[in-house]
């Protein structure tokens, strides 16, 4: 069965031709709801995909441009390494910037774990410096000589332990969130295929009769086709509005958890706009294959 | 125009038709009888190409019904006329809107169609019933109705099932006048049917063939009609 003039029917607006084929009020709605569900899941998983390629992406530059050294020393030694160990990071190639944690910084940082009144000052606790990189990074391992050389009681972490484990989580959600997208759509094109044969072969005698009057199978595929494609995309397009207005009042954190982080941003939005298209081109095909099996066996 | 060519076809094992060799030619009037459940229908879903034989061949102008396409068969099936027993319709559309199908089907109706359906509506005298849905019909209404739909393209062969069959004798009788103004235009007629009363009022104004399903044969059914 030619795809180009089953396209072209799609956008033909034959009145004639869609009256044709019966209504079908069941088959109608069913096809309708599950459209608009399936959109509404498809929208959200790609929301998560979205949300999680961002998280991936974000963490992955954060981690990668950061690194902590930790100096643990006698607390008579622990002013004089930590100086050593910011001169020799000004002088090494690919550092563009290290500076030492304040008690009060680091205080903030144990405070989710030990709260407010936690006397840090008087317990041993290891000088923090935060380094950022340059784009081009420093030799870690270069680093990690001159450091034990010089400054005994320092360690370098350059979060690589971290980054691994934490980047590969996010691509894992983000494939997850890729699946279901796919298993929504392949679920919709089954459901609409289901939808189709079961009206045709409903519609056994309607078809009969058109071919007896002379009707190709093309033209009657094309009737059954457009109004499949056209259900689809209505459905679709009600689903994928839900969703968005979901992900609109979903509430907003600054941090870095996907949950709160769902909405998409800028150009993005555009790509949930693109559901009911998709979901309109899986119909037309479902409907299309569903069909053109059907007519080939009432032959 | 439509040829059997030695056909034979069987169902569900058991043999319908042997050997049957038949040829339409344009503008002929053939009766075809028999006691029901001879094949007469059979006969006429095979000349129309509905069914496959099981042996032999049937040509539909010229091409054979084993090598064509559905599309093929469809433009057949647009110089061919039925006019089946059961007179199907679609019931959500109405009697003009169904006597219309052929051309709604090819693309249409233009403004000369139009007036062609409604000359054909006053021509079967459902006028008054244009608006009306196929339920809604009574048994002659619905045979005049399938008539005027089998013969809204203008096609070269009519072939009517029993289409007298639901309909009382005045209406019988108006019927088969229909058909035998429509040879007399140079349409090709078969007419299925167990009324012998009809065949021979129309054997008064035609030429007509009369062969009768007999053993699974075709034959003819000699001067006694």
């Amino acid at each position: 069965m030619m795809m180009k003039p089953a396209i072209r029917a799609i956008f033909s607006r034959d009145s004639a031709a869609d009256r044709v084929v019966p209504p079908s009020g069941f088959t109608a709605r069913l096809v309708l709801f599950s459209a608009a569900a399936m959109s509404l899941l498809a929208v959200l998983a790609l929301a998560l995909a979205l949300a999680a390629g961002r998280l991936a992406e974000r963490w992955g530059s954060d981690l990668a441009s950061a690194s902590t050294l930790r100096i643990s020393a006698p607390a008579d030694q622990l002013g004089m390494q930590s100086d050593r160990a910011l001169a020799i990071l000004a002088s090494t190639p690919g550092v563009d910037s290290a500076r030492a944690l304040s008690i009060q910084q680091q205080q903030a940082l144990l405070e989710p774990w030990f709260g407010p009144d936690m006397p840090i000052s008087s317990l041993p606790i290891p000088r923090l410096i935060e380094i950022t990189e340059t784009s081009d990074g420093y030799d870690a391992a270069g680093l990690r000589q001159r450091l034990a050389a010089e400054v005994p009681g320092a360690v370098l972490d350059d979060h690589q332990r971290w980054r691994k484990p934490l980047l590969a989580a996010a691509w894992g959600l983000w494939v997850l969130a890729a699946g279901i997208v796919l298993l929504v759509g392949g679920t919709t094109a089954a459901i609409v295929a289901l939808a189709t044969r079961a009206s045709l072969a409903a519609n056994a005698g309607v078809i009969a009769v058109l071919r007896n009057v002379g009707a190709t199978d093309a033209y009657i595929s094309h009737a059954f086709v457009r109004r499949y494609t056209v259900r689809v995309t209505t459905g679709a397009s009600a689903g994928t509005l839900i969703a968005v207005a979901v992900l609109m009042v979903l509430p907003k954190g600054g941090d870095a958890s996907v949950m709160t982080q769902l909405a998409p941003q800028g150009l993005q939005w555009v790509l949930l706009f693109m559901v009911p298209i998709a979901a309109g081109i899986v119909g037309f095909a479902a409907t299309l294959w569903a069909a053109a099996q059907l007519l080939r066996g009432l032959s | 125009m439509i040829e059997l060519d030695k056909v034979a076809y069987s169902y569900g094992g058991a043999d319908l038709l042997t050997g049957v060799s038949l040829t339409l030619n344009p503008g002929s009037f053939h009766f075809l009888t028999g006691p029901s459940g001879a094949g007469k229908t059979t006969f006429l879903r095979l000349a129309y190409g509905a069914l496959m034989p099981k042996s032999g061949h049937v040509r539909l102008f010229l091409q054979d019904r084993m090598t064509m396409s559905p599309d093929d068969l469809a433009d057949c099936r647009r110089r061919i006329g039925i006019v089946q027993q059961d007179c199907q319709f679609l019931d959500h559309l109405s009697v003009a809107e169904n006597v219309a199908l052929p051309l709604t089907v090819q693309g249409g109706l233009n403004a000369a169609a139009q007036e062609n359906l409604r000359d054909l509506l006053a021509w079967v005298g459902l006028t008054e019933r244009a608006d009306a849905r196929p339920p809604e019909l009574s048994g002659g209404e619905r045979q005049r109705a399938a008539l005027a739909r089998a013969v809204i393209m203008s096609p070269d062969v009519i072939l009517a099932d029993e289409p007298t069959g639901n309909v009382d004798f005045d209406m019988s009788q108006r019927l088969i006048r229909l058909l035998v103004e429509l040879n007399r235009m140079g349409k090709t007629i078969m007419v299925a049917t167990h009324d012998l009363t009809l065949i021979r009022t129309a054997k008064t104004h035609v030429q007509a063939r009369v062969l009768r399903i007999t053993n699974r044969q075709v034959q003819s059914a000699g001067a006694d009609l």
